[in-house]
């Protein structure tokens, strides 16, 4: 392999002359923590209303919801970005075009992934809430009824706390499976980690250097959403009761 | 820009959508039955007594379980050629769609390796002792009684995350090779018509992932969240 | 994983890094250390030229209506194969096309996958540090596309508004460092490759398109209404396009250079010009009519392999 290496390409000037290549690894770092960390408040907001709506004995806001599920989880999320990056603006008023198309790109883009990878995952938060709840025994619920708490009290103080300490495991990769998402976004041009690290391999020519670095980085933004997860799981746990984890 | 659908360009673009969604299709069952015999090497590696051995593998699913597919693809996309030179010493031309085979067996192989593991470590002790005990080697123990029951209990795990698969296919698009959606693309651009294609690849991907994880529900007989 | 899980991952990963930086023990082949195994000698032996070519660079290097490769510097590569399979003595050489986008390119030539890439590759002296380039084959300048009436006329324009370019190219770097350096507040879209640059213009996400000339006159004929577009600016870089091989391979170079500096003194690259530029061409059988640039006359009279930057 005739390939030589240089680690102090990351200290160079860049080709703007402006800045250096180690500040343009660091903003696809930000923007990828960034657009995760957005899309996973989204989702699991989202989510956690939709896994509710699928329990609750009123039949139209589970279909609807479920009809929701089944739609973003059978389309690739690559299908659904540009869904919403080229094809969505266009069912908008002129108008309305014209301020997404003036507006600052990154910007554009960043709503644009976030609502995306947002709606994308919240249709699986939807369904690992919704089976924590359904893994409750069923005389939780009643016992909570008959003990005059109201079904929303039920939910609130009694299923959903231990329906959530159930899920916490399955949340958490799909927690790190967001930040692995957002590698996507740079197919409608957002210079996130992955494309960065490749903007700088090519304009450098050290496309090894750049690659293992951004490599490095994900690496230790997984160790870190586990070890983090880890911790809220342990707190999380209530002596006696198994919470299904690992 | 004003929508204004026109699906005409659809009939005369179905062949080469055709050959997109073979190649789609290929690189699912690749990824599949790769990432499968990788995953239970892997796993194996990690079951096994040998420090080395086992972080090896260890590093091996950690590393490719925290990296996109996309970086993955990437990655291999630059190594792959390299790598072949120097194990055959000739310089071998590969194009693009043979590093993305090898891409996905290797990104999946980790995701299954800690599937097949959890499926082996499933397996009641009892049977290993058993098997020794009647005179079994370990590789024969493995082969015949543990691997078998430890697939067997995976398998809707596998066949739901071979949907997830085959949408992931998509991602070849960051190497401009022409799956489905690739395809559709190029149409789109060349005959100006790329809202249609989009929609219509969406459809398709739509309709074909959903009956199938219909079919795997009823075959499972429940339902297991992806 | 726990902490000795990643301790243990940690070392395992040490491995393989451990592995490729380690020299490599023994070859091969015994020309590796002083020269190189020759472009050459591998086509020589299997009896495989492997050409790069573009998806969507009209009229350079693309995919026509029935996905058969076409345009002028492809035409250009299967000349030089065909000179390489006159000096090799071969009597038939197998063509073998792979196409490339502009980031996969040089990757793709360093790594032995493609043998050479006639596409719109640049030739300048950063590039010329990875790759060797033929006889230039092209002259072109940096120029924008946009609508009629869109109000953009030139560089300046463009201030604070949005700019699409293809990643990877001397447009891109050249736009950056000019955005950074006179402050010129545009914000830079890098698309895929050229085609997905001209959706991005076409659905409105930027503004105009920044490219080498012939590649913009290129998207207008692809575009729906070509009549819609045009190409406006000054010039602001010139650049030379040329085949992109591996450095170093003087061999090869030479058969490649052979190969179009005939072509030029013959006429026939004169003829070539004129059949992509100045006649019907698929898919839709536009005529770009580019009038022939007095710089690539030159070009053609007098042939070089020099950057111009």
């Amino acid at each position: 392999m005739n390939y030589h290496w240089d680690w102090s390409v990351f200290s160079q000037l860049t080709i703007t002359t402006v800045d250096r290549y180690w500040q343009w690894m660091l903003s696809g770092l930000a923007l990828t923590v960034l657009i995760a960390l957005l899309a996973w408040m989204f989702a699991l907001a989202l989510g956690v209303l939709l896994g509710i709506a699928r329990t609750v004995p009123f039949r139209p806001a589970r279909v609807v919801v479920g009809a929701y599920v089944e739609v973003f989880r059978n389309i690739p999320l690559l299908v659904q970005l540009f869904f919403w990056y080229y094809i969505a603006p266009v069912f908008l008023s002129l108008p309305w075009q014209a301020v997404i198309n003036t507006a600052q790109p990154v910007l554009v883009q960043t709503v644009t992934a976030v609502l995306c990878l947002g709606l994308f995952t919240a249709a699986r938060v939807c369904e690992q809430v919704r089976a924590g709840i359904e893994a409750q025994p069923k005389d939780q619920f009643s016992a909570a009824l008959a003990l005059g708490l109201k079904r929303r009290q039920a939910y609130r103080y009694v299923i959903l706390p231990m329906a959530f300490r159930v899920i916490l495991p399955p949340l958490t990769s799909e927690f790190l499976n967001v930040f692995k998402n957002t590698a996507v976004v740079l197919t409608i041009g957002l210079l996130e980690l992955t494309a960065q690290s490749r903007q700088v391999g090519e304009f450098t020519g050290h496309i090894f250097e750049a690659f293992i670095v951004a490599t490095l980085l994900y690496f230790l933004i997984a160790q870190t959403v586990s070890r983090l997860m880890g911790r809220l799981e342990r707190r999380l746990t209530i002596p006696g009761e198994s919470g299904g984890g690992r | 820009m004003n929508l204004s659908l026109d699906w005409s360009v659809l009939p005369a673009a179905l062949p080469f959508l055709l050959q997109g969604m073979g190649f789609s299709i290929a690189l699912l069952v690749v990824s599949l039955l790769g990432g499968l015999l990788l995953g239970t090497g892997l796993a194996l590696m990690r079951l096994s007594s040998n420090v080395l051995v086992s972080s090896f593998a260890a590093a091996y699913v950690g590393i490719f379980r925290s990296i996109p597919l996309v970086l993955a693809i990437f990655w291999c996309y630059l190594l792959v050629p390299m790598l072949i030179e120097a194990v055959r010493g000739v310089h071998t031309p590969i194009g693009p769609m043979y590093s993305a085979f090898i891409a996905y067996a290797m990104f999946e192989a980790a995701y299954f390796c800690e599937v097949i593991r959890a499926g082996i470590l499933s397996v009641p002790r009892g049977q290993t002792g058993a098997s020794l005990a009647l005179g079994l080697t370990r590789a024969q123990t493995m082969r015949h009684i543990i691997l078998p029951q430890a697939l067997r209990t995976m398998m809707p795990l596998i066949l739901t995350k071979s949907i997830i698969i085959f949408q992931d296919t998509s991602l070849v698009y960051v190497i401009s090779v022409s799956d489905f959606l690739g395809a559709a693309t190029k149409i789109g651009q060349r005959d100006s018509r790329l809202i249609e294609l989009y929609l219509f690849a969406g459809v398709v991907y739509f309709i074909l992932c959903f009956a199938a994880s219909k079919f795997v529900e009823a075959r499972t007989h429940r339902k297991v969240a992806t | 994983m726990s902490r000795s899980g990643v301790r243990l991952a940690l070392i395992g990963a040490l491995i393989p890094v451990i592995a490729m930086a380690a020299p490599r023990f023994g070859s091969a082949n015994p020309d590796d250390g002083a020269g190189r195994r020759t472009t050459l000698e591998k086509i020589r032996r299997t009896g495989v030229i492997t050409l790069g070519h573009r998806e969507n660079s009209i009229p350079f290097s693309y995919f026509d209506d029935r996905q058969r490769v076409v345009g002028y510097a492809h035409d250009i590569s299967v000349a030089v194969a065909r000179e390489v399979e006159r000096e090799l003595g071969m009597s038939s050489l197998t063509l073998k096309l792979v196409p490339v986008t502009s980031q996969t390119r040089i990757p793709l030539l360093i790594n032995n996958t493609i043998d050479l890439e006639c596409g719109t590759t640049t030739n300048n002296r950063i590039r010329g540090r990875q790759v060797g380039f033929s006889t230039n084959y092209f002259i072109s300048g940096t120029r924008f596309l946009t609508r009629k009436g869109s109000g953009i006329h030139d560089l300046d324009d463009l201030r604070g508004r949005n700019v699409v370019v293809s990643a990877g190219t001397t447009s891109e770097i050249v736009l950056r460092r000019v955005n950074a350096q006179r402050k010129l507040g545009i914000r830079i879209i890098a698309a895929r490759d050229h085609g997905d640059a001209f959706v991005a213009l076409e659905f409105g996400k930027a503004i105009a398109f920044m490219s080498d000339a012939a590649i913009l006159y290129g998207e207008i004929s692809k575009a729906k209404r070509p009549d819609d577009w045009h190409v406006i600016g000054t010039p602001m870089t010139e650049e030379v396009y040329a085949c992109a091989m591996r450095k170093g391979d003087v061999e090869f170079k030479a058969v490649v250079d052979r190969a179009i500096q005939r072509m030029m003194r013959d006429g026939d690259m004169r003829k070539l010009y004129a059949r992509w530029f100045q006649a019907p061409i698929p898919p839709r059988e536009v005529n770009l009519q580019v009038p022939l640039d007095p710089g690539l006359s030159a070009l053609f009279a007098y042939p070089n392999d020099l950057p111009l930057e």
